[in-house]
């Protein structure tokens, strides 16, 4: 966190300052492990391990909050008998299907709900997302998948045996500080100390906060880290409390946003997801499936959502007799993430590609794939504000060095289009608390620079313009288009016009015209619209309430009155938790969101993320569902019983509890089971993606070491916003890697020198850091080393002040079934030292590799893993 | 006492009437982070070119030293875990406990601690660039500080031997560059500072390990953060620069370190280099006294 | 010049008479350190803005002054930063400034060997042209099942993690109208 966000990090040093515990969990020791009170080195792709040990600390040593645990999650609900765990089957949970590499999640389901969690677990197509109730893995942004009805049957003891509370403490009850160490490489005194610090600083008077950011996602298990938090946060007590959480700390102004606003291929805004084919044929085929009225929570109310998103876009042509044009939504069938995207470009099956303010060519993992993908491509355009590597890359990629490519062969058309900066423009950033802050155009942009609100909506005019008069049903869509903003200087289109959309507003009746105050406000009948249900009340009172201002020292803590967050302003989420089922503070220290008795309403140093009047003792009638289902101490309200999750029925693709797997290059063998790797893990199995070998399968000697990869605080992620500036240049002018005097002395490393980097996909070279911030770790009785590759630099050759070859060159692609990220934080690689060859001699010498290896396209890509260890 | 050698008031006598009270820095090592906003706040403020473009290896600093067209530095030392543990030092930079609060990690078997500070002009009380400098270049400003005028400075370099820190430096650079030949140091952001804003390193500082103020305060506030470091068993936390007896008369920019100054590549005992200067002085008075007369004459007809 | 105010700028002159005989202060400044002002001050305007690198959402004052940025620092506002910037942040102004940006279209056509200039206008009308020509060859009505589909796979996109929420909601709005699904940003990545 000091690395990444070291302005964030001023909050954990004065935490510390007022008595805080901080403890840092990292393959290397960073600028944050500098200020902690503990460091604890671990391999990297090991957490799952860690996590569930001290889950299973917390269980066998009674250390949970057991009101908050029986009150406010699901640990009491009773689970089909169905269901198998996956120390039962030896890897697997219950229902996976080897042919297809899915799981049928049906027996995972609460008990009697069993039919309705079949129906929709079935594979659309081979390896695709399952059109599960509800959705799977990225469409559930912001909730748990939905429930046929909230009927559950609880026992509040926690004592029957397929309640879940019991279930957990068998599934975790292996993950000894013995199998920590032996996964981990952390001891146990180390580890003691970690499950002490945390579970005393959980419970009525303290709380534990976990943070996290892709050194967490970017795993083929990536979901199921953050799963482990989440099981150990809610037994701990420790979610919609001041002081907890699982905090993502993103990496982009506003990556945050375009999760909420979706660029992303499986959502629309508001996480509704993005309907299917064959599923999705109606609306009312699409809200069934995403919800059930007898559900609990506000996701029952998913039709005012999304017809007021179609009333947005499509306007008066919008109507209830056309679904509200429902039917002219794309539908997707299959993974169409960019990974899968660039395997098709690969295939020649993608014509044109536009890249805005991103930089796959260096940002993404194997960019020799990414490269040879975009020199495919019909034609390129790279909006930027520098010309980055995936603009270049026809000119001077490194496989123009090699001869892999050739310029004059390259039949790619490359628009560079630049783009304007945050001073050059107006809008809202959503940062990584969901905090929507605008930013207030400063300047006009100058020569050709334009914002991508202005390149879309002109496009979208052109784009209008041409099919004014086509009779195809296919551009109706577009023609219907509500496409209609004011202009300002330069024909740039309003901003904050375009807010007011996201906002919605009132279409008929007395308050047409009028801006929605809230999402409750929206109705199913076509009489409101809102381009985003979780942004409604950004305009409230018909104010930008993003452009909020007020000095933090002129208001509470909370500071509510600068910008806005989502939903309806609400700071901590699912703060109801944060008082007890009686509606109390849990303590006067952590007072945070209360019931007035005298008043009648919840209240607080926050808006209360709950009904505000609906009080403690209310207990709804059986089978009424929605928000008036939801008791008085249902805190988790956007879930379909109310109840945080230990333990997920339905949503998650990989199984309902995570479970340790290895990555998949990994230089041991599973010591939690048969089963290596994810099962359910997504492959692109090709020669330009090739996978190393590892145990038990022979050759994975060949690459003996781990390699993960990291960002430094002077560099911004692909560089394209640093490497251009001399005064971030300067500060890290190098591409280097980070290696501990151990494993310099056993591959005669120098400091200062250059080493070569070899993995199955390729080799770099890196000036030599020898440091004891890398440490060595002792695993399963072997000596692991790691090696750290911060991920900033490329060829530079349009202008960069500084550039090096790039880390992420080295990662193969193998993605989390859930959401579709890359594993790129655990790969296995050789180290060597001296520079890597050039020319033509670079391919020979990986292919050397690749054969002593015995690589193939099928390396790494079992499914089920066959007994045996390998030796 | 002589002027040369010992002040308390360094502006009043550098001729400032009611000057305000005197300014400074206290960069607190014990809680920098290591993120380098100062260099790169600095350097933009300031107006200053990049100036390097290599890599040292010297753990994460690429910036080696200050220099002229490096106002702020921020080294970085990386003590391995065998030497800490044998040598009995603080393993881990700590933030003060409460007192009788228990800080029970010690880290010691994680076994390195990293050290990060920023160092910085010293503006010192006796400022021996100052004393050297023949042009009236360097002048001593009613906050107290010391600054370069460049449209004065005509590169002799004279003030560059006289640093005891190796602070000043006459800028180098490709054509075009600004200042070039000029000596160059932290200024304290004396424009800033003429409009009552804080310096841009300590403005931009994520964990206020730089702080901005009047150097009375920050002394009386550095002491308790040094105490209270001492009592959370960080027995080597020491100021460096804040003694007003010390070689320089005291920093104007003073720092809380965790270990000897050597370790951070500051003096140990820095003297200002024209402390013989006033005896040397005294005799030269007489011949001085004589030529200024002369000197007097020959102005006002050269420029007549 | 009168020879009285010459006599009174003689440096040996303002040494004896203003207080500091050795010439360390009032006696040496220059004309440029006595008009000093620093560029806060005289900027036009101060916009209120928000760092553009990570999501922590520091608040920045941008100073303006004609149409040129020439300062960007901290917020003291901010509840979230407290005017406090980490490098990069403060780097902003350099990266707005920055002389190696490009500001003019760049254009490489098929097989080329370098880049060519091509006004704004005129690269736009191509990408339209070019996105409806790709969505005209790869359109799919349905799938093999006869399941409507109304989309194509010919067209994608990558990014918006570091841009407006408003201009993601047009790219969405845009793309999903003319049955393009790859879009994708860094949130993935």
């Amino acid at each position: 966190m000091a690395e990444c966000h070291p302005v964030g990090f001023q909050w954990v040093m004065e935490a510390k300052d007022r008595g805080a515990t901080v403890i840092h969990i990292d393959p290397r020791f960073t600028r944050t492990s500098a200020m902690a009170d503990l460091y604890v080195p671990l391999r990297a792709g090991s957490d799952i391990a860690f996590l569930g040990g001290i889950i299973n600390y917390i269980l066998s040593g009674e250390k949970y909050f057991r009101e908050y645990v029986v009150s406010y999650t699901n640990a009491a609900t009773i689970i089909s008998e169905d269901f198998q765990d996956a120390d039962q089957l030896d890897g697997f949970f219950s229902g996976f299907d080897p042919k297809t590499g899915t799981y049928d999640t049906t027996s995972w389901a609460y008990e009697g709900m069993e039919t309705a969690a079949a129906a929709g677990s079935r594979a659309v197509a081979g390896r695709q997302p399952p059109a599960q109730a509800g959705g799977g893995g990225d469409e559930l942004g912001g909730r748990g998948a939905a429930l046929p009805h909230s009927e559950v049957r609880r026992d509040e003891s926690l004592e029957d045996p397929f309640c879940v509370f019991q279930i957990l403490k068998r599934h975790y009850a292996r993950y000894t500080p013995e199998m920590v160490e032996r996964i981990c490489g952390v001891p146990p005194d180390q580890f003691a100390k970690v499950c002490e610090a945390v579970t005393a600083n959980s419970g009525r008077e303290r709380t534990t906060s976990w943070v996290y950011s892709v050194g967490w996602t970017q795993h083929s298990v990536g979901v199921q880290y953050i799963r482990g938090a989440a099981i150990i946060q809610l037994l701990l007590g420790n979610m919609g409390r001041p002081g907890g959480g699982i905090l993502a700390l993103r990496g982009h102004a506003s990556i945050q946003g375009s999760t909420d606003i979706p660029t992303l291929f499986d959502l629309l805004p508001g996480y509704l997801p993005m309907p299917k084919a064959g599923v999705h044929g109606s609306l009312d085929d699409y809200l069934t499936s995403i919800k059930s009225d007898r559900q609990k929570g506000f996701w029952t109310a998913a039709d005012t959502y999304v017809v007021s998103l179609l009333k947005a876009w499509w306007g008066d042509a919008a109507t209830p007799e056309n679904d509200f044009g429902f039917g002219w939504l794309p539908r997707i069938n299959a993974d169409h993430s960019n990974y899968q995207t660039i395997v098709d470009m690969l295939d020649g099956k993608v014509e044109g590609y536009f890249l805005l303010g991103q930089n796959p060519a260096v940002g993404s993992a194997n960019g020799k794939m990414q490269r040879l993908a975009m020199s495919r491509l019909q034609w390129l355009v790279v909006r930027d504000l520098n010309l980055i590597e995936s603009a270049t890359f026809w000119k001077d990629g490194p496989e123009i060095a090699t001869g892999e490519m050739r310029t004059e062969d390259i039949a790619t058309e490359v628009f560079f289009l630049p783009a304007a900066a945050h001073t050059e423009k107006d809008g809202t950033f959503t940062q990584t608390q969901r905090l929507l802050q605008w930013h207030h155009k400063a300047v006009e942009p100058s020569g050709d620079c334009r914002s991508e609100l202005h390149f879309f909506y002109h496009l979208g005019r052109m784009l209008r313009e041409r099919l004014e008069t086509s009779a195809l049903d296919r551009d109706l869509p577009l023609r219907q288009l509500v496409w209609e903003y004011p202009l300002l200087q330069g024909d740039e289109p309003d901003a904050e016009a375009v807010l007011r959309e996201i906002n919605g507003c009132h279409l008929s009746g007395e308050k047409a015209g009028q801006l929605l105050n809230s999402f409750v406000e929206m109705k199913a009948d076509g009489s409101t619209a809102g381009g985003c249900w979780i942004y409604t009340g950004v305009y409230s009172d018909g104010v930008n309430q993003s452009a909020r201002r007020k000095p933090g020292s002129e208001q509470s803590w909370v500071a509510p009155e600068w910008g806005w967050a989502w939903p309806m302003n609400r700071r901590i989420l699912y703060n109801r938790a944060s008082a007890d089922p009686a509606g109390r503070p849990w303590s006067e220290r952590k007072a945070y969101v209360w019931w007035d008795e005298a008043a009648g309403k919840w209240t607080g140093h926050d808006v209360p993320d709950f009904q505000a009047t609906k009080a403690p003792t209310f207990r709804p009638e059986p089978g009424i569902g929605g928000p008036d289902g939801l008791a008085g101490d249902d805190p988790f309200i956007m879930q379909s019983d109310g109840k945080g999750w230990l333990y997920a029925p339905s949503g998650l693709l990989d199984g309902p509890l995570p479970v340790h797997y290895e990555p998949i290059e990994s230089p041991l063998r599973n010591a939690m089971h048969t089963q290596q790797s994810n099962p359910t893990r997504e492959m692109f199995p090709r020669t330009e993606n090739l996978s190393s070998p590892s145990p038990p399968d022979l050759g994975a000697e060949v690459f003996p070491y781990v390699v993960t990869t990291y960002r430094l605080t002077e560099h911004h992620t692909a560089g394209g916003m640093s490497r251009w500036s001399p005064y971030l240049a300067e500060l890290q002018p190098e591409f280097f890697c980070e290696v501990s005097p151990e494993l310099a002395a056993e591959r005669g490393l120098e400091h200062l020198g250059w080493a070569t980097i070899v993995t199955a996909r390729t080799a770099i070279e890196a000036r030599v850091l020898v440091t004891d911030r890398l440490t060595p770790l002792t695993v399963g009785g072997r000596v692991i080393h790691q090696i750290g590759l911060p991920y900033h630099w490329g060829v530079g050759g349009g202008g960069a002040i500084v550039s090096g070859d790039s880390a992420n060159d080295l990662m193969g692609v193998s993605l989390d079934p859930n959401v579709h990220i890359q594993e790129s934080k655990a790969a296995a690689c050789d180290i060597q030292p001296g520079r890597r060859p050039t020319g033509a001699a670079l391919p020979r010498f990986v292919e050397a590799y690749r054969q002593r290896a015995g690589l193939s396209v099928d390396t790494g890509t079992t499914r089920i893993t066959p007994p045996g260890d390998g030796t | 006492m002589s002027r040369w050698t010992r002040t308390a008031d360094p502006a009043a006598d550098a001729g400032w009437k009611n000057a305000p009270p005197r300014k400074g820095f206290f960069t607190d090592s014990s809680i920098c982070i290591g993120c380098k906003a100062c260099e790169v706040a600095c350097k933009e403020w300031n107006g200053i070119p990049e100036d390097g473009l290599e890599m040292l290896g010297m753990s994460y600093d690429n910036t080696g030293s200050l220099g002229a067209s490096t106002w702020r530095h921020v080294a970085f030392i990386e003590q391995p875990r065998r030497a800490v543990a044998a040598s009995g030092l603080t393993p881990l930079p700590v933030v003060a406990a409460r007192p009788g609060e228990n800080r029970s990690f010690d880290g010691a078997e994680t076994g390195i601690r990293w050290l990060m500070s920023s160092d910085v002009c010293k503006h010192c009380t006796n400022a021996a660039c100052l004393d050297v400098c023949p042009t009236g270049s360097l002048m001593r400003t009613e906050f107290g500080t010391v600054v370069v005028q460049d449209d004065i400075c005509n590169g002799c370099g004279y003030c560059i031997p006289a640093c005891p820190f190796g602070v000043i430096d006459r800028r180098q650079g490709p054509p075009g560059t600004r200042n070039v030949g000029i000596a160059q140091k932290c200024t304290l952001c004396y424009d800033r500072l003429g409009d009552g804003m804080t310096p841009a390193c300590a403005q931009a500082c994520p964990t206020q390990s730089i702080q901005y103020g009047d150097l009375d305060e920050l002394r009386v506030r550095a002491q308790h953060r040094v105490d209270a470091l001492h009592a959370a068993g960080v027995a080597d936390a020491q100021l460096y620069g804040a003694d007003p007896n010390d070689g320089i008369g005291g920093a104007g920019a003073f720092f809380l370190l965790l270990d000897e100054p050597e370790v951070y590549g500051l003096p140990p005992d820095p003297v200002v280099t024209t402390r013989d200067l006033p005896a040397m002085w005294r005799t030269a008075a007489i011949a001085g006294a004589t030529l200024l007369a002369g000197a007097a004459v020959a102005f006002v007809r050269a420029r007549s | 010049m009168s020879i009285r105010t010459r006599v009174r700028r003689w440096p040996v002159l303002r040494q004896l008479t203003s207080g500091d005989p050795l010439g360390r202060g009032t006696a040496v400044r220059s004309a440029q350190t006595e008009h000093m002002m620093p560029r806060t001050r005289t900027a036009d305007r101060v916009i209120k803005s928000i760092c553009p690198y990570c999501a922590v959402g520091c608040g920045q004052r941008v100073y303006v002054k004609g149409d040129r940025v020439v300062q960007i620092e901290g917020d003291p506002d901010s509840p979230i930063s407290r005017g406090r910037l980490c490098p990069k942040g403060a780097a902003s102004e350099q990266l707005v400034n920055s002389p190696g940006r490009v500001t003019t279209v760049k254009y490489r056509r098929p097989y080329g060997t370098d880049w060519e200039d091509l006004p704004l206008d005129r690269a736009m009308e191509m990408i339209a042209d070019r996105v409806l020509a790709s969505r005209e060859r790869t359109w799919e009505d349905a799938d093999e099942h006869g399941r409507g589909l109304h989309r194509t796979l010919g067209i994608a996109s990558l990014g918006g993690a570091t841009l407006d929420n408003e201009e993601n909601y047009l790219i969405k709005k845009l793309f999903t109208a003319i049955g393009v699904v790859q879009v994708e940003n860094q949130a993935r990545i």
